[in-house]
């Protein structure tokens, strides 16, 4: 299986090719697109599990396998400044490379198992009557979502990273917009999109920067010259900080989250995709892969944490009071995806990548649930129109139950193990700190709170639903159920791959001695497999860099850094370890209780509003409304942008047009003159001048005209400006 | 100028061009309008198979066999346009085409 | 000798695209057009390019005007004689346009020196072997270049598919 790891992405393409191009006209019918559809990421999945047990059984050191399937840009030579070694050449060079190593490995797992289920899921959902004509466009598109996510994570380079990040974005605004007829959800998709676009400048010049320092895009000739700098250097800073800008886009961080909580508006399972299996871990994931590099810049890493934490206590505020539950879901979504940031800001890599996995479970859990309740009630999100559905919908409430308290952290529990991680590492992790723990421990009890909340205001107390509704309640068809019960396993054993130290006591011990997603990832996390890997950059480049001078002293200063690092946990390890983790591990648990009894005290009753809230109206009111963070962004960039090209069309109105106007009339009225005075004179020059400027003017005015012509002119006329310049400057 | 050089080629292929451009720009026919995008294709094919014989690289010869077959693709699709044009708003003048007005 | 070929063989493309350009009479300017694309081919030959002179007299003046015939005598548009022919703006753009023209043609003059003079036959300076130009082209068609060359193939069907749908009825 090892060696056809390539064909992983392929497979979804397949899918794209037979549903896109033959299945509204030839093949007709929704059964076989959607079995298409998710077969093809089953045999994904079966492939990448295949490989994924092929590799480890290899010796960690051979854990990466690459293939070079052609090349795909050669761009010749470039000038390259390198290190303060002065002015070297390198060669743009990208092959359309593959690579399959430990974090890929389980990057591929995630992607399509879970895709694979919400596929499933899909058949049932988006089944309608009438049948909606674009069930097949749908299939098409969420394969090819799936299908850039995994080039995006099995790429062997930043560019390969890049076809993948700008694929994620493409498709996100394709399902996002899927009921483009819908204003809102058209407006979402473009917010998606826009808003990702700002994010992909940033990735976009930190992959320039990389390039223009270590001459490749490579990530074996990256990390091998990231080798060659010290901690902190600047170069570093700026590319980890551009990186940083992009992950913030696609991860949906402050400030550019606002676009995760309107992707609601595509079909649901698109929210389960995008916010578990695919799109917004993309960020986490860069943030991981490239953890050479933030390693080397603490500055960012400290702002990685500090927005990790941030974003996190912010979004988790917001999910509190919102009514809608696939907003509140989404929100939450925008918390969670907090923490993990947060666990790679301070430097706990892999923990972010368990959280990412564990969160990907039970998010694609609550998000099918949620929308299997959609289903049953017409389409209905208000939670306070719902309310008493665990007689009518059993297996979507077991499943939901246990999602929620998943998510929660109940002890035992997949997001207990991968929550309880991050909170240990925000403490005391490389660049932890008390403040990070406690904001992070505090986000806990929120997520407890609104979560409680969701599952009884849905599920449990007093129905709210009107009579026609209710009289429809159902249970969903099994396809949409299996897919529920799954995951809901997932995401009770999901969290057993991790056992924080503290717990490894007994039978725990012996399975943590089997399996460990630390230890699993500890060859690209550690970044000492990149330092091993020889540069597979241009010969030249790597020989001019091994020269320098300076390099000698970051290879030595690179050693020392790690052993520290070492060092540290050496000796936060064993008995005060052991000791502080099982009060931060109480503490934290403590605090998700307490806001589960909150929770409970409040709408247990079910029929009571958001009374108790009442009481403190204004911060109830700026949650409400979201912080006011769209309504900001309409007002600074939005509108002044709307201001811009009302004025530039004003403008274009009043002075330009006005201005050759005037000219065409002047022109004339003195060509007229011209002529009655010396007819006979200048007659023909006169009347040429005028003309010339006359249908000059006129196709000036006819700048928008539409006729294709005049835009072939104005072309020319460029190429006449460029052309004369070159002459005559 | 004694011997035949590279640049006479060049010449050519610049007067070519600026014919063909000048057709595009003034003809009302969309006919008209494509055979002039001929000629400015074939005051390419002169540039590339001039400078494969001068460099010398046979690399600009294939190129030109590229763009010939480009060409005819372009003919095919644009005349099939001009007939659906032609079909739908019973001319085919290009100046009386404006649904891109804005 | 060969310069005094290349003049006159220029001489030929020039004059027919101009009449081509200027001539109101869509099948003159058809006809003009043949004339201009058999003197590129014959520019092709003296520049040693057998192969690519061939495809151009096969494909243009062999296919390409065909269509182009077709296409005139099913829009017939009756009169010639009493429309327009020219677009609005055709004054200043050929004014521009020979501007340009002639700026280019400046700049390509001022730069001759630098250009490289003519070699030996280049399919022997390319390979070693002594073939033909046309068997050296497929050689490198088929081996160096065969997937643009399969790409090629692949627009033209899928140029053959357009043209076909688009010029079905209602469309």
């Amino acid at each position: 299986m090892l060696e056809y790891f390539w064909l992983i992405p392929l497979i979804p393409l397949v899918g794209v090719t037979i549903n896109g191009l033959f299945a509204s006209r030839f093949i007709r019918n929704e059964n076989v697109t959607g079995i298409i559809a998710s077969g093809c990421m089953l045999l994904a999945f079966l492939i990448g599990a295949g490989a994924f047990v092929q590799l480890a059984g290899l010796p960690v050191a051979e854990r990466n396998v690459q293939i070079e399937l052609y090349d795909w840009l050669d761009a010749g030579v470039a000038h390259m400044h390198d290190n303060e070694a002065g002015v070297t050449t390198a060669r743009f060079r990208v092959s359309f490379g593959f690579q399959f190593d430990e974090l890929s490995a389980l990057m591929v797992l995630v992607v399509t198992g879970v895709g694979f289920l919400i596929h499933v899921y899909a058949i049932g959902y988006m089944k309608h009557d009438p049948p909606d004509p674009g069930y097949y466009r749908f299939f098409t598109y969420m394969n090819l979502f799936a299908a850039f996510m995994l080039i995006l994570v099995l790429g062997s380079s930043y560019a390969m990273m890049f076809i993948g990040w700008e694929g994620v974005g493409l498709c996100s605004y394709l399902l996002i917009g899927y009921y483009y007829q819908k204003k809102s959800a058209g407006d979402a998709a473009k917010k998606a999109f826009v808003v990702n676009r700002i994010g992909d400048a940033g990735f976009l010049l930190g992959l320039f920067a990389i390039f223009f320092t270590f001459g490749t895009l490579d990530y074996d000739g990256v990390f091998a010259g990231a080798a060659h700098y010290s901690a902190g250097a600047g170069v570093l800073t700026f590319i980890t900080m551009m990186l940083l800008v992009g992950a913030v886009g696609k991860s949906a961080q402050i400030p550019l989250f606002v676009w995760l909580p309107d992707a609601m508006e595509g079909p649901t399972p698109v929210s389960a995709l995008i916010h578990a299996a695919t799109m917004v871990t993309a960020g986490v994931y860069m943030i991981v892969r490239s953890n050479v590099l933030f390693s080397l810049a603490p500055t960012t890493m400290m702002v990685v944490a500090a927005i990790g934490a941030l974003t996190a206590l912010f979004a988790a505020s917001i999910a509190m009071v919102q009514n809608d539950i696939k907003r509140v879901l989404a929100y939450s979504t925008v918390s969670q995806l907090g923490y993990m940031i947060l666990a790679c800001g301070v430097g706990a890599y892999a923990v972010g990548i368990f959280h990412l996995m564990t969160h990907a479970f039970f998010k694609a859990l609550l998000f099918m649930a949620a929308g299997s309740v959609m289903h049953a009630l017409h389409g209905e999100l208000d939670m306070w129109k719902m309310g008493n559905l665990r007689k009518t919908m059993p297996i979507t409430h077991k499943t939901f139950l246990v999602g929620t308290l998943a998510i929660v952290g109940v002890p035992g529990l997949a997001g207990f193990f991968s929550k309880d991680e991050i909170l240990w590492n925000a403490w005391a992790g490389t660049h932890g700190s008390a403040w990070l723990w406690a904001v992070g421990t505090l986000v806990a009890g929120m997520t407890a709170f609104y979560m409680t909340r969701m599952l009884l205001l849905t599920f449990y107390g007093n129905s709210r639903m009107d009579e026609h509704t209710e009289q429809h309640v159902h249970e969903s068809p099994p396809v949409m159920t299996y897919p529920l019960i799954v995951l809901a396993i997932l995401s009770v054993i999901g969290g057993y791959v991790g056992i924080p130290a503290n717990l490894q006591l007994g039978p725990l011990a012996a399975l943590h001695e089997r399996i460990d997603i630390t230890r699993w990832l500890e060859p690209v996390t550690s970044g000492t497999r990149a330092q091993e890997a020889p540069g597979t950059g241009d010969e030249e480049h790597t020989a001019a860099v091994a020269a320098a001078p300076l390099q000698i002293v970051g290879a030595i200063g690179e050693p020392v850094t790690v052993v520290l690092q070492e060092e540290r946990s050496e000796q936060a390890g064993h008995q005060d370890h052991t000791a502080m983790e099982w009060t931060l591990m109480l503490i934290s648990t403590a605090v998700a209780l307490a806001g589960i009894g909150l929770a409970y005290r409040v709408y247990a009753g079910g029929g009571v509003a958001d009374e108790p809230f009442k009481r403190f109206a204004a911060p109830y009111r700026v949650l409400w409304n979201k912080y006011w963070v769209d309504e900001a962004y309409d007002a600074v960039f939005v509108n002044r942008i709307k201001d811009l090209g009302r004025g530039l069309w004003v403008l274009d109105d009043a002075l330009v047009d006005g201005t050759v106007n005037g000219i065409a009339n002047a022109t004339l009225q003195a060509a007229n003159a011209s002529v009655e005075f010396d007819t006979r004179v200048i007659d023909g020059s006169v009347d040429g001048g005028a003309g010339v400027f006359w249908s000059g003017s006129r196709v000036l005015r006819a700048l928008q005209s539409g006729y294709v012509q005049n835009y072939a002119l104005i072309i020319s006329v460029g190429v006449f400006v460029l052309v004369s310049a070159y002459l005559f400057f | 100028m004694d011997a035949l050089g590279l640049n006479h080629y060049l010449l050519l292929s610049a007067l070519l061009f600026g014919i063909g451009v000048i057709g595009v720009l003034i003809r009302r026919n969309a006919i008209m309008v494509l055979m002039c995008l001929e000629l400015i294709f074939n005051a390419a094919n002169i540039n590339l198979v001039a400078v494969s014989r001068f460099r010398p690289d046979l690399a600009g010869q294939i190129f030109t066999i590229f763009t010939i077959t480009v060409a005819a693709a372009e003919v095919v699709i644009g005349l099939g346009l001009v007939i659906a044009m032609f079909r739908n708003a019973l001319t085919v003048n290009v100046d009386e085409i404006h649904l891109l007005k804005g | 000798m060969e310069l005094i070929a290349f003049y006159i063989i220029s001489a030929v493309v020039v004059l027919g695209a101009i009449l081509m350009v200027s001539s109101r009479n869509m099948v003159h300017a058809v006809v003009y057009m043949v004339v201009s694309f058999i003197a590129v081919g014959a520019l092709f030959i003296l520049l040693q390019a057998e192969f690519v002179a061939a495809v151009q007299i096969l494909v243009y003046a062999g296919g390409i005007v065909v269509l182009f015939l077709f296409v005139v005598m099913l829009v017939n548009l009756g009169d010639v004689h009493r429309v327009e022919y020219l677009h609005k703006q055709w004054l200043p753009a050929s004014v521009m346009m020979l501007v340009l023209t002639a700026e280019i043609g400046f700049l390509l003059w001022g730069d001759a020196a630098a250009l490289p003079a003519a070699p030996e036959r280049t399919d022997a300076v390319l390979r070693a072997v002594d073939h033909g130009n046309t068997e050296t082209i497929g050689q490198m068609l088929y081996t160096d270049y065969l997937l643009p060359f399969e790409i090629a193939s692949l627009l033209l069907l899928v140029a053959m598919i357009g043209g076909i749908y688009l010029a079905k009825k209602r469309v």
